[in-house]
């Protein structure tokens, strides 16, 4: 009973939770690293160092009024951004923030779920999360998110390919779609897949920003053609939900980077012996650090690059990191019917 | 028991939007009911353990073929003229023949199929385990023509596509 129901209850309200508060301060990080890039202060009244700020963001957010436009498609515009939050957050279900540990006694694994098809969940369930996009721009009746959503879902379909092929690569090394066994081959390897399938690595690092419609793909948010993108007709919580959509994929991302490439739980160099000391750390705080990393420079790379081109983006998606994906894969492949 | 009635809810569901698919007006509401009840046809898939199938089925149909219907639902232009009427019957003639050679293939199926016992031979043959290994080795070795075929046959539809589409190439 506790074992079957309780416990996964649980884990799954704490990683919800914390989840949610992840993505409130992400909004925090990213305006103060924003700010320290253009020598401002960022926000700086809430709280010490602004560090209550996203509590009065959700407090202003949820007290605004929540206007529906009259000649909008009403059920499709109220279901838009819930299908961009939700895929964003049952992604956690497979995501392992650390292996067992015992826990007042009892076994208690730190991860929700671990399927046999893990890494094929992450990706199915992400591509559902597109329709979130396409409908908000349908139903809004509007011509500017209209352009805004078939600009984002096309770059959404086209990086999906070359971040698929690039898993497919990493599947192959680890010989498992397990999230929990890819870190375990990690461990086994003695090597932090980053380091095997180096190429991979960046196109999956490129590919998520694009997929998670962030700078310098932001095309689907380019306010001087588009008056916003496709949420402009939204207001108020339906406005917010969005926002917290898009911080909750780069946290996905994020994760799911850290868990395939950089050793999910694992402490650095997991094979050398001498610096085992760093194992008094627990392990989901290493995963938690090499997540806050990729946040960081997801943010770093917002403050830094410039705004690529619409066809410049296509270009880049289909032109270089496709094949490049292909070629990567192929060689692996070859590689691993050398060694086996 | 339990699993009888998850069995019964997820067809229902299923068999639900499936009618509201075809009886709802608005196309792009259509196309949406759509990815729903391919949805509920992954949680079947994982009711009877195929969880390799159930996220391929979400993977690829709710999330990849479904959105390019949605993107020309809503770039074709649908309110177009209503077309020409010859036999206001043609439709409901057609729908009835479709409809009996569905029934046709059902009967045949129960006739035949109840009849035999279902073959485990297949089973006992497969060297590895987990879902993905099974539906990997399977498709490699007894369905490796079939398979072959159908790649051939999307490429072939891939090329015409482009063809068609770049004239002059």
């Amino acid at each position: 009973m506790i074992d079957l129901f309780i416990i996964p209850l649980l884990k799954i309200a704490i990683v919800l939770n914390a989840t949610l508060v992840g993505v409130t301060y992400m909004v925090l990080l990213e305006r103060k690293v924003i700010a320290w890039a253009q020598s401002r202060l960022g926000p700086m009244r809430v709280g010490p160092h602004g560090i209550l700020q996203p509590v009065a963001d959700a407090v202003k957010l949820m007290i605004k009024e929540d206007i529906t436009p009259v000649r909008v498609d009403r059920w499709v515009f109220t279901a838009a951004p819930i299908i961009s939050m939700v895929p964003a957050l049952i992604v956690y279900a497979v995501i392992p923030f650390g292996p067992e540990v015992t826990l007042f006694g009892r076994e208690v694994t730190l991860y929700i779920a671990d399927i046999n098809v893990g890494l094929l969940y992450v990706v199915s369930v992400a591509s559902v999360g597109v329709y979130g996009i396409i409908l908000a721009g349908y139903a809004s009746n509007s011509k500017y998110p209209l352009l805004a959503s078939l600009r984002a879902s096309a770059q959404l379909i086209s990086y999906e390919v070359a971040v698929t092929l690039t898993l497919v690569s990493v599947i192959l090394v680890a010989g498992t779609l397990s999230m929990v066994g890819i870190v375990r081959a990690q461990e086994e390897a003695g090597v932090w897949f980053a380091f095997i399938q180096p190429l991979a690595f960046g196109i999956f690092f490129i590919g998520g920003l694009a997929e998670t419609n962030r700078s310098p793909f932001d095309l689907p948010e380019a306010e001087q053609e588009l008056t916003g993108g496709f949420h402009t007709e939204y207001s108020g919580m339906r406005f917010a939900l969005f926002f917290l959509a898009e911080y909750a994929n780069v946290i996905v991302v994020s994760s799911v980077a850290t868990t395939l490439f950089l050793g999910g739980w694992l402490r650095p160099f997991p094979s050398v012996d001498a610096l085992a000391f760093l194992d008094i750390v627990p392990s989901w705080i290493w995963f938690l650090l090499k997540s806050f990393v990729f946040l960081y420079v997801f943010v770093w790379v917002r403050a830094t690059l410039p705004r690529y081109r619409y066809d410049q983006l296509m270009r880049l998606g289909w032109k270089v990191l496709i094949p490049l994906a292909i070629v990567n894969l192929v060689v692996t492949g070859f590689i691993r019917l050398m060694v086996l | 028991m339990g699993e009888a009635i998850a069995f019964y809810t997820i067809a229902a569901f299923v068999l639900g939007f499936a009618v509201l698919v075809v009886s709802t007006k608005d196309t792009v509401h259509s196309v949406l009911f759509l990815v729903l009840d391919f949805l509920f046809v992954a949680a079947l898939y994982v009711l009877l353990g195929a969880e390799f199938l159930a996220a391929i089925q979400v993977l690829v149909y709710a999330g990849g073929i479904v959105v390019l219907y949605l993107f020309v639902v809503m770039l074709v232009n649908l309110k177009g003229l209503p077309e020409e009427h010859r036999d206001p019957h043609r439709r409901t003639k057609l729908g009835l023949g479709l409809a009996a050679a569905v029934l046709v293939e059902l009967g045949a199926i129960f006739a035949s199929g109840y009849a035999r016992p279902v073959p485990q031979v297949a089973e006992a043959a497969i060297p590895v385990v987990g879902n993905t290994e099974e539906v990997g080795w399977l498709l490699y070795t007894n369905y490796l023509i079939p398979f072959e075929i159908v790649s051939m046959l999307l490429l072939v539809a891939m090329i015409g596509a482009i063809v068609l589409a770049k004239r002059e190439l």
